[in-house]
């Protein structure tokens, strides 16, 4: 009964999808104020509906519905609690419900906090948002239904695939989606902006927040998959350039640029087409990204089941909503004319020069992404491009931005005084210099010079981020009242552009200065990896919930101090006979010690010699802690009181009249 | 109407042809280094006849498919179907059950009906490590030499048939 009751509620979803898309477009080009006002209602209905369907399918999981094929794919009457919960989202057809329930989620939000917009464009922008969502709803019912009756009824389900039975991956997919989702808003903004031909600042600060949001989710969303990664797939890596990978980064770069030239946009009235060009650009990869990962034109190590029928059909939603968007595109756009000129030395040149590397990092990920497929379709043979290409091409991208950031607050808009910036970058620039070039001796490393490169860059930014706070909190007399006197968007700024330099340093001697080993120990022998001995204290049998476990003793002492105790476990998941390394991790911020146990050297004898991997990972954590701190950056920048006030103040001007 | 704003539209029609191709295309159709090489060695132990061994020398002879399948592997169930229809029409299929129990496969067999002319039980997956196996399921083309003509990476369905392996089988199936 509540299954059926969900796919129910589905149906009716789309049918409100539909009256969102067309009342609203009909009351917007009749005039009629009441039609407009139908988009905010159903908005919230077509939310109400997809939360019934999707807690419906949740119930199924829980109560261990096995008559329905999804859930009995991917639970089992094993499964924990929490996993089955999350198991909602574990395969396509239900992680495609969760996206529509957030794109619902996000037409909400737009119907309930935008109430204070013009109405037309308010009402344009949920149409736009109906119409994405007739296209998943459609997918959903007619490809990928999770409402498919199983008959005969199994006695039992087939089990979540054990990668996923992780608390990384719990909270991972919902951030990562709420993101990729989350640029349809700023992408329906900039159709509604297309669709009435008027851009201007108040239009720039509606998208902004909505952008930063979705932005943020992203970045949590993309740093907990890396973290997921690092502990769960075993191979101490935390970034491979898979194609799933990149189909959340694409997003990412594009969306960092978009952020930036909404700046522009907003406080000088340049850059208006671009930044309509990068909404729809930011929304185009994420819809890309889905179409990669679920129609199995790439191999991944994310492999969702394919289908070629679901590709075909995202291939013409693809082709519909971007083929719209961007002739809407060539035709209004160019009467978006610039306000004045743009002079290279200043903020908006500055971050115009950005979002022209951010954009070309973009489209460098999007080439790699796609070589293996054009290659394909020229004939080239079966390639695959891999790290040495991305790592090749996106260093000398990115570098050029980081040197660009600690310019960031410096750099006035209009027109900067070269001699000022320069009087006032002379302190960081020299700090970086030494402390880049001291640091990897400090921590006993080598001397390497992209590891001092890489310092001094990190610093740069974190210490220019630093300096613009310090600077005004200098400006007042107090210091309390300077601190809290600072708004809360530069605040975001700072903190995202000092989370960046955290990053980099992290990246910079993780990726120069790890150690890693692959040993042979027998119960009770020592390896010895960095000045750390690893000793290995054999293994003993432990059943979890649905798996069995050799799980693994190892001591680890430091100049005859003990420093950690770690257990790593191989896991056999019984229901689905999958073998899973449970990898351990010691971590302080300076390093990670990573143990993953690897094979019994003799397959009969789990009491004797093992192969194990050891990892010395400097700096490892600095990775994830910058994606964080660049995450709760997005997070202070929304919240800052100007939008809420902008949003009051805008009202009056521009919603007492109704232009064509 | 200005040129250069029509960059994108140009732009996203290269790229839908693009994925479009793609789609057509199957990428697990990973190359082996094992094509055109004879299969690699092989003694197995025949499941359900007690001592007796299947060996490379007794796939020669006649073109067959090898199949790496299990009990545990999804995607050998939706591949089955047609692994039943063409053992209907007279494909031989040698199974090889990859990385699983007697019991489990007998079971998984009597549930969903047996294509396989022999199955053969590769428990620790040893065999799979010589014949270059990345998971179940997969199929390994064989011509009358015992040469690998083709490898199928993942499931096997009709338009791999029709388009790759019939072929291999002359006009018979």
């Amino acid at each position: 009964m509540i299954p059926e009751l969900g796919h129910f509620a589905l149906i009716a979803a789309l049918l409100v999808a539909v009256l969102q898309l067309l009342l609203p477009a009909w009351g917007v080009y009749r005039r009629d104020r009441r039609l407009m006002a139908t988009a905010a209602s159903a908005a919230q209905t077509q939310f109400l509906l997809i939360l019934t369907s999707y807690l419906c399918l949740t119930w199924a999981f829980v109560s261990r519905d096995w008559s329905l094929a999804y859930v009995a794919a991917n639970s089992h009457s094993d499964l924990p609690l929490a996993y089955r919960i999350s198991a909602v989202w574990g395969a396509h057809e239900g992680s495609m419900l969760l996206w529509v329930l957030m794109l619902s989620a996000w037409g909400a939000a737009v119907s309930v906090f935008n109430r204070r917009l013009p109405p037309d464009l308010a009402a344009t922008t949920l149409a736009v948002l109906g119409a994405v969502g007739i296209g998943f709803l459609l997918f959903i019912l007619l490809t990928s239904n999770p409402f498919t009756v199983n008959f005969p009824v199994p006695d039992n389900g087939r089990d979540l695939n054990p990668l996923l039975q992780d608390p990384g991956l719990v909270i991972h997919p919902p951030m990562l989606y709420m993101g990729y989702v989350g640029f349809s808003v700023a992408f329906a903004f900039a159709l509604a902006a297309l669709i009435s031909g008027r851009l201007d600042a108040a239009w720039a600060r509606w998208t902004r927040p909505w952008t930063t949001t979705a932005w943020l989710f992203l970045t949590g969303g993309i740093t907990l998959g890396s973290w997921w990664a690092y502990h769960e797939l075993g191979w101490g890596g935390w970034w491979f350039w898979d194609p799933v990978e990149n189909a959340s980064f694409m997003p990412w770069l594009v969306g960092t640029a978009l952020i930036h030239s909404l700046a522009v946009t907003e406080k000088r009235g340049q850059l208006k087409a671009w930044t309509v060009l990068l909404a729809i650009l930011a929304f185009a990869l994420s819809l890309l990204g889905t179409f990669l990962v679920r129609s199995g034109v790439l191999v991944s190590v994310h492999a969702f089941a394919t289908d070629p029928a679901r590709g075909i059909f995202i291939l013409s939603f693809l082709a519909a909503v971007l083929g719209i968007a961007f002739v809407l595109y060539a035709w209004r756009a160019p009467r978006f004319v610039s306000e004045g000129e743009l002079a290279l030395f200043s903020r908006e040149g500055l971050l115009l020069l950005n979002n022209v590397f951010l954009v070309t990092a973009a489209a460098a990920v999007l080439l790699g992404t796609l070589y293996p497929l054009l290659a394909e379709a020229f004939n080239l043979g079966k390639v695959s491009v891999g790290p040495p290409y991305f790592n090749m091409v996106f260093l000398p991208l990115t570098a050029p931005l980081a040197v660009l950031i600690g310019f960031a607050s410096s750099v006035g808009w209009k027109r900067a005084r070269v001699a000022e910036v320069f009087r006032r970058a002379r302190l960081p620039l020299l700090a970086a210099l030494i402390g880049g070039a001291l640091l990897p001796l400090l921590l006993g490393h080598r001397l390497l010079i992209p590891a001092v490169a890489g310092g001094v860059l990190a610093l740069w930014m974190l210490l220019t981020s630093v300096q613009e706070l310090w600077r005004r909190v200098r400006a007042r007399r107090e210091a309390w009242a300077g601190l809290t006197q600072i708004p809360r968007a530069v605040w975001g700024m700072s903190l995202a552009h000092a989370g960046l330099g955290v990053w980099v340093l992290g990246v910079t001697f993780v990726s120069l200065y790890s150690i890693e080993q692959d040993v042979r120990l027998g119960p009770g022998q020592t390896a010895e990896l960095a000045g750390y001995a690893f000793r290995f204290d054999g293994i003993v049998p432990r059943p979890g919930p649905n798996y069995d476990a050799d799980h693994a003793q190892v001591q680890i002492e430091h100049e005859g101090r003990p420093v950690a105790s770690l257990q790593p476990e191989k896991r056999l998941y019984r229901a689905t006979r999958q073998v899973m390394t449970e990898a351990a991790v010691d971590h302080t911020p300076l390093r990670d010690l990573y143990v993953a146990l690897g094979e019994p050297i003799d397959k009969n004898n789990a009491g004797g010699d093992w192969a194990l991997r050891l990892y010395y990972k400097p700096m490892m954590r600095l990775v994830w802690w910058g994606g964080v701190l660049m995450a709760l950056g997005g997070l202070i920048a929304v919240s800052d009181r100007r939008y809420r006030l902008a949003r009051v103040a805008s009202t009056q001007p521009l919603s007492s009249q109704v232009p064509a | 109407m200005r040129l250069r704003y029509l960059v994108p539209v140009a732009l996203l029609l290269g790229l839908l042809v693009l994925l479009g191709i793609g789609l057509r295309h199957d990428p697990r159709e990973v190359p082996s280094p094992l094509i055109g090489k004879p299969a690699p060695a092989l003694s197995l132990a025949v499941l359900g006849r007690e001592g007796s061994l299947l060996k490379t020398e007794d796939l020669k002879g006649r073109p067959v498919l090898v199949n790496y399948f299990a009990s545990w592997c999804a995607a050998c169930v939706d591949e089955h179907p047609f692994l039943m229809q063409l053992a209907a029409k007279g494909v031989e299929i040698i199974g090889v059950d990859y990385k699983d129990t007697p019991e489990d496969v007998q079971a998984w067999l009597a549930r969903h009906g047996n294509p396989y002319r022999t199955v053969i039980s590769d428990p620790q997956g040893s065999a799979g490590l010589d014949w270059g196996v990345y998971g179940a399921p997969e199929t390994f083309v064989l011509d009358a030499q015992g040469t690998i003509v083709y490898k199928q990476i993942g499931a096997m369905n009709e338009r791999v048939w029709e388009d790759r392996i019939a072929q291999h089988f002359g006009s018979r199936p």
